[in-house]
């Protein structure tokens, strides 16, 4: 399914908002906020991500049509990429390692920001990534 | 000033330039790094010794007489349907020129062995197979034709497109 291109871009601005307020408070609430808000769009998808309907019902019928359009997919992985991280640094600000929170909000708002300002998708190309580490094919390292 | 606070600063300091030379090498075709003795994943695999250079059994399907494209596409790649067109359009109009795209998933054998990091990567390919440039990123049509120019002498008339590289 192909969605309108500026709706993830436009995300990742809120995205980056968010979770600056949140590094710079170091607030967990606003960092879970944030987790929960990663998660629907990871795991029921962009339709269904808040800012994506913020997106939806107030921006774009405020823009032109659509000329760009992009499939979901790679948007939806870096959401749950976005997830583990997010959700990381909420145990970590919950078992009292403040620098865990920190570490964590400040990796998820280095992704965020790199997708909103540069249109680079960090998330995204962590998947090729994670699988040439995670080897399904015979590989030992070791030998 | 509180540990978030300069948290947030140095993430704003890194990411920024990082992002600007990111940007700035997206889809620009380079020559390759030649490393290739050294390697140490090229060790692991004795059959395959070479780095800089591709066959038809590696992209299990034939060269182009005069050059190929490869294009190393994953599922989560929103510029990799921009690089097919580009990389299609071009192979389309410049004949003896081959296309191929490689889901890299499928041959993490070629990603190690070629050291891709990221997708899309694009490696244009002489007439024997030797890597002559590659880019990650979608590059430009002019310059994917001006890398053509360079892999086939008198062909493309276009070749002085990318004169300003």
């Amino acid at each position: 399914m192909d969605i309108d291109a500026r709706g993830p871009r436009f995300s990742a601005v809120i995205t980056t908002v968010v979770l600056a307020l949140a590094l710079a408070t170091t607030s967990m609430w606003l960092l879970l906020a944030q987790t929960l808000v990663f998660a629907v769009g990871a795991f029921a998808g962009l339709r269904y991500a808040p800012y994506g309907l913020v997106f939806r019902f107030l921006v774009r019928p405020r823009l032109g049509p659509p000329t760009k359009f992009e499939p979901e997919a790679p948007p939806r992985f870096a959401q749950l990429v976005g997830t583990i991280f997010a959700a990381v640094g909420v145990i970590g600000y919950a078992v009292g390692v403040t620098g865990i929170g920190i570490a964590f909000t400040a990796l998820a708002l280095a992704a965020a920001f790199l997708n909103a300002a540069f249109d680079y998708c960090l998330g995204c190309q962590m998947y090729l990534f994670i699988r040439r580490i995670w080897p399904s094919s015979p590989e030992t390292p070791a030998a | 000033m509180s540990a978030g606070v300069i948290a947030l600063i140095v993430v704003l300091i890194v990411v920024t330039p990082v992002g600007m030379i990111w940007r700035r090498r997206q889809g620009q075709l380079r020559a390759p790094k030649t490393r290739m003795a050294t390697a140490p994943s090229s060790a692991r695999i004795p059959d395959r010794p070479e780095r800089g250079r591709l066959t038809a059994a590696d992209l299990r399907q034939d060269l182009g007489p005069q050059a190929t494209l490869v294009q190393f596409s994953s599922a989560f790649c929103a510029p990799c349907r921009g690089t097919r067109q580009v990389l299609g359009d071009v192979a389309r109009m410049v004949p003896g020129v081959a296309y191929v795209e490689i889901d890299a998933e499928n041959r993490l054998d070629l990603v190690r062995r070629l050291n891709v990091l990221s997708t899309p990567t694009v490696l244009v390919l002489g007439p024997d197979g030797t890597i002559t440039k590659q880019a990650t990123g979608q590059p430009r049509k002019p310059d994917v034709i001006a890398a053509l120019g360079e892999v086939i002498p008198a062909a493309t008339p276009s070749s002085t497109a990318g004169a300003g590289e």
